[in-house]
């Protein structure tokens, strides 16, 4: 697809226009919605709803699950690790239907197009009154990451989502991205906003000098007459994947030991059910699973894994299931549980896709949302160029819309290869779509959104690459950090996931030439994690290059050349 | 009380920060009670050359040896570590971080029937195995626990 300046006007006046999406085709609505939030009968006495990682998205989007996600070791074809058709076919899904649309990448724009835009808390609060008219004594557990990833959510330090949790009803929370605006900001939420409210838990979060911990690590709850037991897990490695010099007291890990004494402690205590509200990753939680047991359930996150159906994990103690519940508000994971004779008879597990258009906007929500945006809404709305191709991130590799921040950054710093971090969040942008600052911030909006330059030799920028490699494909899951790999811009390279740290990056070639092992390159990136870096935010970086071109044609993705996954089921053919 | 605990160590000024530096690695390692101090050991620059100068040649592999460490060292400038033997009249465990520029950390010994626990932080440039020597009633007993030193990123 090409576009012509005058094409590019006329969508842009379109798009202005159509105004804010929130209310779209609600006769539509009714009649596919129907059945797909349609519960049925139970006998269950326990429900429990799960959101996470919608980084901070309160309008619908869009969003493509990956096309790479690949498994090594034990994981190699086990959920999460399953793209595309090798999904559909794991979990019994028919192609082409609107769960297939919802869980994978297939068709992605013809079926996005179709299907309309997802999440929006809007939504999310009516179908999270619907299952709880369904449901009663039904809890909302919310697994983090909920305070970023928007311009709102950054410019009012997380407050827009933070009232969006409170008038959802969020019942008990744990996080990640929250402890990027620090140690002091999340004391404060939890003391005054949530207090009362939303119980903010995680048992491994303990403070660095005497180990005491900082928030509590369980609750009981009493479900229809049933004692249930929740768990907090924030993400195990915050200090490391995020700048440590916002947490600087705190200490966290996964904290295993910890985390069987309290499980033990919660069924003395009379807990007939535990589940843990994990921000571990998947493949961290079924390792965990194993290795822990009275866990009824981990009801997961970080991620950003759309899985429909549960792992059953074998312990000593019996069977835990363990879930994660995709992004981006995409998803509501609704868990039901019998409980009944001191313990869990049966279980049923769904991962309600919310659909935009067949969920009629909450008007309470609806206002919140509103308000929270009228300060931004003209800055937020500004048009900065149109893309001709499809604009996405996820995937272990590379995204187009990284493509583009990496172009921005070779572009407008000057430098030879450019690095963008793996985060799995971010929305998707349809061709023919315009890029707004909001898009923009919807890709880089952090606390700590710096571009810096600097001359790295060959043999670091292998050493680099393989550390990140590793924190990507290390076999233990205990060793992976949950984030996709470095997005390289001018760099080519092969990558064999599945070999051990130092042998995983090959063949690195700048324009065709050999990279050498003594000669510095000049190299961009953001995102530092070392206290006191300075430079200019991502975002303006990116803005500046949007609207001297206008026109974006599809990025070309620099993937590196994957070697040793032949046949890989988290690969599409 | 937490607030009093963390006063009175400030107050305490000169005590607590010869501990601090003690286990950031910029003095000299540990070395507990009146023990004799181990120069060759300490001055050592490769495991299996601390392990010979401990006297430890014949190590065996034991189960009753616990190493706490994170699996990946928030800050490698200071990883905390603890060693706990179970073994019966632990006389000594001994801290080694492998890929260190002198790899043996620390050295403790134990008189009287100690219990066999010992607790600090180390420095960590690299990715390395921490191992553990713990001598009880003469002989030699060692686990092992990898930590990783990350440049971190990428969440």
């Amino acid at each position: 697809m090409h576009l012509s300046r005058r094409e590019f006007m006329q969508i842009m006046a379109v798009a202005a226009a159509q105004g804010l999406p929130l209310a779209a085709g609600p006769a539509f609505a009714a009649a596919a919605g129907g059945t797909l939030y349609d519960l049925g009968k139970s006998a269950a006495n326990v429900t429990l709803m799960h959101i996470t990682d919608c980084h901070a998205q309160l309008l619908p989007v869009y969003f493509r699950e990956p096309d790479v996600n690949i498994g090594v070791g034990e994981a190699r074809g086990r959920p999460p690790h399953l793209v595309g058709e090798a999904l559909l076919k794991h979990f019994g899904l028919k192609p082409g239907t609107r769960e297939a649309h919802a869980y994978t990448h297939l068709d992605y724009v013809e079926a996005a197009r179709s299907h309309g835009k997802v999440g929006g808390f809007a939504h999310l609060a009516t179908l999270v009154k619907q299952v709880r008219a369904q449901r009663p004594g039904a809890l909302l557990l919310d697994g983090g990451d909920t305070w970023q990833g928007s311009a709102t959510a950054l410019w009012s330090k997380g407050q827009d989502m933070i009232d969006a949790a409170k008038l959802l009803g969020v019942d008990i929370m744990t996080g990640h991205w929250e402890f990027t605006y620090g140690a002091k900001r999340v004391e404060e939420v939890v003391n005054k906003d949530f207090k009362g409210r939303i119980e903010f838990l995680a048992q491994n979060i303990r403070t660095a000098d005497f180990d005491d911990p900082v928030f509590r690590a369980w609750t009981m709850r009493e479900i229809n007459g049933a004692p249930v037991a929740i768990i907090g897990q924030a993400f195990p490695y915050t200090p490391i994947a995020n700048p440590r010099h916002l947490v600087a007291d705190w200490t966290f890990g996964i904290q295993e030991e910890r985390l069987q004494r309290v499980v033990d402690e919660a069924r003395k205590k009379g807990a007939q059910a535990v589940v843990l509200l994990s921000h571990n990753g998947m493949d961290t939680d079924i390792k965990l699973a194993s290795r822990v047991s009275g866990i009824d359930a981990i009801l997961g996150g970080h991620t950003h894994d759309a899985v429909p159906q549960p792992v059953p994990v074998r312990n000593r103690g019996g069977t835990t299931l363990v879930t994660n519940a995709g992004s981006n508000g995409k998803f509501l994971g609704v868990l039901e549980l019998d409980v009944r004779g001191g313990g869990v008879k049966s279980s049923r597990y769904r991962l309600l896709p919310v659909f935009a258009t067949l969920l009629a906007p909450d008007a309470g929500m609806a206002e919140l949302i509103r308000k929270h945006r009228a300060p931004y809404e003209t800055r937020l709305g500004e048009k900065l160029a149109v893309s001709e191709g499809l604009l996405f991130r996820r995937g272990n590799f590379n995204g187009s819309f990284d493509q583009l921040i990496l172009d921005a950054l070779l572009a407008e710093k000057d430098a030879e290869i450019a690095f963008s971090p793996g985060f799995r969040w971010g929305t998707s942008i349809l061709p023919g779509e315009p890029i707004t600052t909001e898009d923009v911030m919807s890709m880089t909006a952090i606390t700590y959104p710096q571009v810096t330059t600097s001359n790295i030799t060959g043999e670091n920028l292998k050493n680099l690459l393989e550390d990140i490699c590793d924190n990507l494909f290390n076999p233990d899951p205990y060793f992976q950090q949950g984030g996709d790999m470095v997005r390289v811009g001018g760099l080519q390279y092969a990558c064999d996931p599945t070999q051990k740290i130092g042998s995983r990056i090959s063949d690195m070639r700048l324009k065709g030439k050999a990279i050498e092992a003594g000669r510095s390159y000049k190299l961009a990136s953001w995102a530092p994690v070392a206290e006191g870096a300075s430079g200019e935010p991502v975002w303006d970086v990116v803005t500046r290059y949007l609207r001297a071109r206008k026109v974006i044609k599809p990025p070309v993705l620099n993937r590196p050349r994957v070697i040793g996954v032949d046949g890989n089921p988290g690969i599409a053919g | 009380m937490q607030q009093l605990r963390r006063s009175f160590l400030k107050l305490a000024g000169g005590t607590g920060a010869l501990v601090t530096l003690a286990a950031t690695g910029l003095l000299k390692p540990i070395t507990a009670w009146a023990a004799p101090w181990n120069k060759n050991a300490f001055e050592s620059k490769a495991t299996a050359d601390v392990i010979k100068n401990l006297g430890a040649s014949n190590l065996i592999e034991s189960k009753d040896i616990t190493i706490t460490a994170p699996d990946i060292a928030e800050n490698g400038a200071i990883v905390p570590v603890a060693v706990t033997s179970k073994i019966p009249n632990t006389q000594s465990i001994a801290i080694i971080a492998e890929k260190n520029p002198f790899p043996l950390a620390a050295s403790v010994d134990f008189s009287g029937g100690g219990e066999g626990y010992v607790s600090t932080r180390l420095k960590m440039g690299q990715t390395s195995d921490v191992r553990a020597i713990v001598k009880a009633d003469g002989k030699f007993y060692t686990a092992v626990k990898e930590v990783k030193v990350t440049v971190g990123g990428c969440g």
